[in-house]
C-alpha cells in the first residue's frame, strides 16, 4: 500500500511453477516457471502467439491452467473461486492492451467506480482522487469529464492505468503499455512506469514488445518461446545469452538500435 | 476494523494563550481504505480560525495517495482560512508521496449547469425529433439513390450476400413464424367456434380464418417476427461496425456501407418477407382446419370446399402486397438505427432497442393506412 516499508527483497509476488496450457490439441506453455520479487519492474516478452498474454491471464485469474500453480502474494490462485479472490483482486490493478474502459462512463467516472466499490469514501472524495489518479497518469486535468470514444489511443492507455491504479495496488500488470502509441507517448509511458514504481512503491509486472520499453524501464525480464522460459535476467545478461530464441529477439536490427539507444549517454 | 486500521486526526491543545500553536496529531492508516470514517468527521471539527497549526504525521502508520490527497486537502483549506500550517514528522517516503499529490494540478470542479426548465427540453426535444426525422429520410433518400444505382450497374449486385441475409432472415426465420402462425389460426379458430355454433353457421369458421390470416394476421405477424429478429440484428451488426471503425474501413477502401450493408439487406428483406407470407397464410390455414375439424366436426374436404368460396384472390393479394413494404421498413429502419450509433456499447443497446419499436410501430401504422386505401379502392 502505497509508500509502506518494504518487504523483504526474497518475498516472490508473483511465483509461477511448472505451469502447463494447452488449447485443444495446440500446446501454449509446457512448463513454465518464474517469480516476480516485491518492487521490481518484471517484463515478460516473446514472439506473436508465445502465450505471453495467456500466463498473464493465468495469473489475473481470467483463465486456468491446465496443470501447475500460480501464488500471488504467496496464495495460490488456480482454482480460487470468486469469493476468496475479492481480497487478492483489490491489491493488484490491471491495464488492459486496449485499455477497456467502460465506454458508457466518463474516464473520471471509470476510477470512481472501482473506489465507489469497494470503499466507502464519500462522493466528493472519490471524485477527487480519481482526479489525482487521473493526473498522476500525466493525463491533462479536462479529460476527466470526457468519454472514452473521445480520447486518443494514448489518453486512453493512460485512463486505463489510472483506473487500475484507483485502489493503490501494491501489485500492477501491464498488457502491452506501449503498443499502438506513437514513440513520444511510448517514452512517456516508459517514464511512468519507472516514476510510478519509485513514488507509490509498486511491483510491476508487464507483457510487452517494445525493445525500448524494455531497455527503460524493466528490472529483469523473461523471455517465453516454445512453451518455456528461455532465459531470464536484466537486458544486459540476455543481450549476451546464447539461446537461439532470445538471439533471435533482442539481436534483430531493432534489437540493435533500442539497445544503442540505451547506452547513450544521458 | 480495529481502531489501528482507520485514520484518525485529533486536536490536542486548544490555544491556551495569543500565538501559541494548536497541536494536531494524525494517527493510524491513512490509506483509501481507511481514511473513510476521517472524512465524514473533518468538517465537524472545531478548527480555529486562524493562528498556528502544528500538524505532527509522525504516527502515520501507512499513506497511499487517497491518504495523501485527504491530507493535502485539509491543510490547504486550513491554509486558505488564513491559518499558518507545519506539518511535521513524516516519513520520508510520506513526504514523497504528499509532494507528489500536491505537485498535480486538478481541475477546479466545474459548477454543474442548471437542469432546463420544461419548456427548454421540450423544444430540445421537438427540436431532436425533427433534426432525427431529416436524417432518417434522406437516409431513406440516399438507400433509394444507391438501388437505382445498383440497378444501372447490375455488376455491382452482391449475390453472395443477398443470399446469405435471405438465409438468416428467411430460412432461419422458417420454424418460429411456421409454427407461431399455425397457433394463431388454431387460437381464431377456436374464439370464432363458440358463436358460431350458437347460430348455427359451423361452416363460416372457414371464412374467418382465411380471410384473418391471409388479409391482415399473417402478414403483420410475419413483419413484427422479423422486425424482432432480423431488424434487431441489423442494428446490433452495423452499431457494432460503427464503434470499431468498421464502417470507416469500408469507406477508405472504396466500398459505400449502402452497398455492402443495406441494400442487400433490404432487396433480401423484400424477396423473402413476401414468401414467408403466403408460408404463414398456409400453417395458419392449416391450424384453423385442424381446430374447425375437432371442435366443429367440420372435414378437411368440406373446409377446403368451402375455402374456395370464402376467398377471393383479392384478399390473397392484399395480404402479399403489404408485404414487401414491411420488409423496407424493417430494413431502413434496422440499418439506419445501426448508423446511428456512437461510440459506446450502450448506444449500441439503445438503437437496437428503438430499432425494434420504431419498425413495429411503423409497420402498424402502415397496415392501418393500407386497410383504409383498400377500403376505397373496395378491395
Amino acid at each position: 500500500m502505497g509508500a509502506q516499508a518494504n518487504a523483504p527483497e526474497a518475498v516472490a509476488i508473483v511465483d509461477v511453477r511448472g505451469v502447463c496450457t494447452r488449447f485443444g490439441a495446440a500446446v501454449v506453455h509446457e512448463d513454465v516457471s518464474l517469480a516476480v520479487a516485491a518492487g521490481e519492474i518484471f517484463a515478460l516478452v516473446g514472439g506473436s502467439g508465445s502465450g505471453k498474454s495467456t500466463l498473464l491471464r493465468e495469473i489475473i485469474l481470467l483463465q486456468a491452467p491446465v496443470s501447475g500453480s500460480i501464488r500471488v502474494f504467496g496464495q495460490e490462485v488456480v482454482g480460487l473461486g470468486d469469493e476468496e479472490a475479492l481480497p487478492l483482486r483489490r491489491r493488484w490493478g490491471v491495464m488492459f492492451e486496449r485499455g477497456a474502459l467502460f465506454s458508457s462512463l466518463t474516464v473520471t467516472e471509470n476510477v470512481g467506480m472501482v473506489l465507489r466499490e469497494h470503499t466507502e469514501l464519500g462522493d466528493r472524495l472519490i471524485r477527487e482522487v480519481a482526479a489525482v489518479k487521473i493526473a498522476l497518469t500525466g493525463l491533462p486535468p479536462d479529460a476527466g469529464p470526457k468519454y472514452p470514444s473521445e480520447l486518443s489511443g494514448g489518453m486512453r492507455k493512460r485512463a486505463s492505468l489510472a483506473r487500475a491504479l484507483a485502489l493503490d495496488p501494491e501489485l500492477l500488470f501491464l498488457d502491452e503499455p506501449t503498443a499502438g502509441l506513437d514513440p513520444l507517448s511510448a517514452s512517456g509511458i516508459d517514464e511512468l512506469v519507472r516514476s510510478l514504481r519509485e513514488t507509490l512503491g509498486l511491483t510491476i509486472m508487464m507483457v510487452t514488445h517494445d525493445l525500448d520499453l524494455l531497455w527503460q524501464a524493466a528490472d529483469r525480464v523473461a523471455v517465453l518461446g516454445k512453451g518455456h522460459i528461455v532465459g531470464v535476467g536484466a537486458m544486459n545478461e540476455l543481450s549476451h545469452s546464447d539461446d537461439p530464441l532470445v538471439r533471435q529477439y533482442f539481436h534483430g536490427p531493432r534489437g540493435r538500435a533500442a539497445w544503442q539507444q540505451a547506452w547513450k549517454p544521458r | 476494523m480495529s481502531p489501528g486500521d482507520v485514520a484518525q486526526l485529533t486536536l490536542v491543545t486548544t490555544p491556551a494563550t495569543e500565538g501559541a500553536a494548536v497541536e494536531v496529531r494524525c494517527t493510524g492508516t491513512w490509506t483509501v481504505h481507511g481514511v473513510a470514517p476521517l472524512e465524514r468527521q473533518l468538517d465537524a471539527l472545531a478548527w480555529p480560525a486562524q493562528g498556528e497549526l502544528a500538524i505532527d504525521g509522525s504516527a502515520i502508520a501507512a499513506l497511499d495517495t487517497s491518504g495523501a490527497w485527504l491530507l493535502h486537502r485539509t491543510v490547504a483549506a486550513l491554509e486558505k482560512a488564513g491559518c499558518r500550517v507545519r506539518l511535521q514528522g513524516l516519513r520520508p517516503e510520506f513526504e514523497a508521496l504528499l509532494r507528489l499529490v500536491a505537485s498535480r494540478e486538478l481541475l477546479d470542479e466545474v459548477p454543474a449547469a442548471p437542469a432546463p426548465g420544461p419548456l427548454e427540453r421540450l423544444g430540445r426535444r421537438t427540436w431532436a425529433g425533427l433534426v432525427g426525422g431529416t436524417h432518417y429520410l434522406s437516409f431513406v433518400g440516399e438507400s433509394f439513390v444507391g438501388l437505382l444505382h445498383l440497378f444501372a450497374h447490375p455488376r455491382r449486385i452482391r449475390w453472395r450476400v443477398i443470399l446469405h441475409n435471405v438465409q438468416a432472415a428467411g430460412v432461419d426465420a422458417l420454424p418460429i413464424t411456421g409454427l407461431l402462425s399455425f397457433l394463431m389460426g388454431i387460437v381464431i379458430a377456436y374464439q370464432g367456434a363458440d358463436q358460431l355454433e350458437q347460430f348455427g353457421a359451423n361452416i363460416f369458421v372457414v371464412d374467418l380464418v382465411a380471410l384473418a390470416m391471409l388479409r391482415e394476421i399473417s402478414p403483420l405477424m410475419t413483419a413484427i417476427i422479423i422486425a424482432g429478429r432480423s431488424g434487431s440484428a441489423y442494428t446490433a451488426q452495423i452499431g457494432t461496425m460503427k464503434v470499431t471503425e468498421e464502417i470507416d474501413a469500408l469507406r477508405t477502401i472504396g466500398i459505400t456501407p449502402q452497398e455492402l450493408l443495406v441494400l442487400p439487406k433490404m432487396l433480401a428483406l423484400v424477396v423473402v418477407l413476401p414468401l414467408l407470407t403466403v408460408y404463414t397464410d398456409v400453417a395458419g390455414v392449416l391450424g384453423g382446419m385442424i381446430m374447425a375439424r375437432s371442435k366443429l366436426g367440420i372435414g378437411f374436404e368440406a373446409f377446403v370446399d368451402r375455402l374456395d368460396e370464402a376467398i377471393q384472390l383479392s384478399s390473397y393479394w392484399t395480404g402479399l402486397l403489404k408485404a414487401p413494404v414491411f420488409a423496407m421498413i424493417i430494413a431502413l429502419v434496422g440499418c439506419y438505427r445501426g448508423f446511428s450509433v456512437t461510440g459506446s456499447a450502450e448506444s449500441v443497446g439503445t438503437q437496437t432497442t428503438m430499432s425494434v419499436v420504431q419498425s413495429i410501430f411503423l409497420v402498424i401504422v402502415t397496415d392501418a393506412v393500407f386497410s383504409i386505401v383498400f377500403n376505397w379502392l373496395d378491395l
